[in-house]
């Protein structure tokens, strides 16, 4: 059954292998390396980030990176989902939450190493996505948008009702003094919290950056693009689509963990609002869809905005961050759809004069 | 044994019967060319045999094997490819990624993926274009760029929705000759297509469909002088 007639592609190339444009061609890096001038500046990037914390050694400063850091983290998540295989969700809190809960609610209640929490609120949201993502993935364009927002408001509902979990008033992480690390609590510092954020954003853009370079990332962009001509492909729709869902979901409720361990508490206003799962797909949308550095450049610029706003309008000032988030995007969407990273990379490509990046327009 | 053995494939969509009691079969190495005026049935025929569409009766079987309840992912690793009528590119991959995901179905080594990838974008003649994304192409080059997606796959059955359709002059022999490259490969076709001199140069075998029922099945030849076929769809030209 498997034993297949020489195919023609295969023929066409073996009798090509002379010619010479295919030799180039096949010669070719798939990618462009990084300039010398690129690696020097991530390199300086990296020390900035390793020493921000150390040279700013106030909570404030250190807050909003753990912030950025975190809602980085989110928007890649979501990033992995909607910017790569196309499918909006608007109810990624319900992961942020499912993390939330599960490493909180373990650790409260029998001492659980948030650790261990995490890895089990990993297992239940990934559970949870394909549970939601085999039925409602089936459905096309904004119908799996609206389920899942319809479904996370169904999942705040009913943990504002689960006296098990504390109903309302939620979870109240015991303080713990021994063992910082194991417990995931460090009440001297920031500066744990600090680099624990940084390395989950590490694990996450890590990922992505795989997924750039695998099967799965291929499949998943191919779907964004057009699901039947994918299937006609072999792509298997479904199964692709629910994977990416389950990756999303499982980085997603690590930032729920993250954020237990952080505020020491934990209920359902917080961890499963309407406002997160739009916060989380406005900055990757400012920033750049279905890249790798959108999400990072979203939060950046968007996570600060929003600290500041809190702080020099005091409590009135609770939702101008979101205005101004909001008055943002629709001057992405209007202007560039493209985000920040879009228009810097256009940017620079009109200003390098033709360069390797224009290979394909001639 | 036929490659392609259909029997009885109707389909309907409420009172309209778009497929209706279709019957024939695809020798290994042959070219059936189909033709039949707008509304026949063919690209419906198409997304029976690809999974895209469930038939309503019938029977198709792919080497000895039903494709009935298959779906088009299935339909396509068994070895089965397709182009579609209006023409789908990934806009926003390049030309070679586009390609590379047909060959994904084989490996998972994305350095072998491009590799065959590049060697499919040469045969079909778009490999200046494999960094170029799926919608700065011309209509032609789509149309390379499906073929060479399909063939990307390894199918051992192609079925080509229209050759020349939508195709300016210039580029239209280029894309002949490159279906006629194809079957001296030895590739089994089937190729949807309206312009008779095209199908003639192509076709072994030729089936006519008219409102969804086969009406004639013959040689080129034979199709051109068949007074039914004359009636509903050549007679406009050569009446």
């Amino acid at each position: 059954m498997r034993s297949r007639t020489p195919a023609p592609m295969i023929a066409a190339l073996g009798a090509a292998e002379r010619e010479p444009a295919l030799q180039d061609a096949l010669n070719e890096p798939a990618r462009t390396p990084w300039r010398l001038r690129t690696r020097l500046l991530g390199l300086a990037g990296l020390v900035a980030l390793l020493a921000y914390p150390f040279v700013l050694d106030a909570p404030f400063p250190q807050h909003v990176m753990i912030m950025i850091f975190l809602y980085a983290l989110m928007a890649q998540s979501w990033n992995i989902l909607a910017g790569y295989c196309g499918q909006i969700s608007l109810g990624h809190a319900v992961f942020f939450g499912i993390g939330a809960y599960s490493s909180g609610f373990l650790f409260a209640t029998f001492r659980v190493s948030p650790w261990l929490g995490m890895m089990v609120g990993i297992a239940i949201a990934m559970a949870a996505a394909v549970a939601i993502g085999l039925p409602t993935l089936r459905l096309r364009g904004h119908y799996f948008a609206i389920a899942t927002l319809v479904i996370a408001e169904s999942v705040q509902i009913v943990f504002q009702r689960w006296e098990f979990v504390g109903a309302a008033s939620g979870i109240w992480l015991p303080i713990v003094r021994e063992n910082p690390l194991l417990n995931f609590q460090f009440n001297e510092s920031k500066i744990p919290y600090y680099f624990i954020a940084l390395g989950f954003l590490s694990l996450v853009c890590l990922a992505v950056w795989y997924l750039e370079r695998s099967k799965a990332g291929y499949y998943f962009r191919a779907i964004r693009e057009d699901p039947e001509a994918a299937s006609s492909l072999g792509v298997d729709v479904s199964r692709y689509k629910v994977l990416a869902f389950m990756i999303s979901a499982g980085f997603m409720s690590i930032a729920g963990t993250f954020y237990a361990q952080y505020v020491l508490v934990v209920d359902p206003e917080t961890v499963f609002p309407l406002t997160l799962s739009i916060l989380v797909l406005l900055i990757a949308v400012m920033g750049g869809v279905g890249t790798l550095w959108g999400p990072i450049i979203g939060a950046a610029v968007l996570v600060p905005l929003s600290e500041f706003t809190r702080i020099y309008l005091g409590g009135t000032g609770g939702s101008v961050d979101l205005i101004i988030y909001g008055a943002l995007i629709v001057l992405i969407c209007v202007f560039r759809p493209v985000g920040l990273l879009g228009i810097w990379k256009d940017w620079r490509l009109g200003t390098a004069v033709g360069g390797a990046k224009n290979r394909g327009n001639a | 044994m036929a490659m392609l053995e259909v029997k009885g494939l109707t389909k309907k969509f409420g009172g309209l019967v778009a497929n209706d009691d279709i019957a024939f079969a695809v020798k290994e190495g042959e070219i059936l060319g189909l033709i039949g005026p707008n509304g026949a049935g063919k690209s419906t025929l198409f997304d029976l045999l690809t999974g895209f569409q469930r038939p309503d009766a019938g029977y198709v079987s792919f080497l000895g094997r039903s494709l009935l309840g298959s779906r088009p992912d299935q339909i396509s690793r068994l070895g089965v490819g397709r182009t579609f009528q209006k023409l789908r590119p990934f806009d926003h991959m390049t030309v070679e990624e586009n390609v590379m995901v047909g060959v994904l179905q084989h490996t998972a080594n994305l350095r072998v993926a491009r590799e065959q990838a590049l060697g499919a974008l040469f045969f079909v003649g778009l490999l200046e274009k494999r960094g170029a994304h799926g919608h700065m192409l011309s209509t032609g080059q789509r149309k390379r760029l499906e073929l060479a997606r399909a063939m990307a796959t390894r199918p051992r059955l192609l079925l080509m929705d229209e050759v020349s359709g939508g195709v300016d002059q210039r580029s239209l022999p280029g894309l002949i000759d490159l279906v006629n490259r194809l079957k001296q490969q030895g590739m089994t076709m089937i190729i949807i297509e309206h312009n008779m001199q095209v199908l003639m140069s192509l076709a072994d075998r030729v089936l006519a469909l008219h409102l969804g029922r086969k009406i004639a099945e013959g040689t080129p030849e034979e199709i051109q002088n068949d007074r039914k076929v004359i009636e509903s769809y050549l007679g406009l030209a050569y009446a």
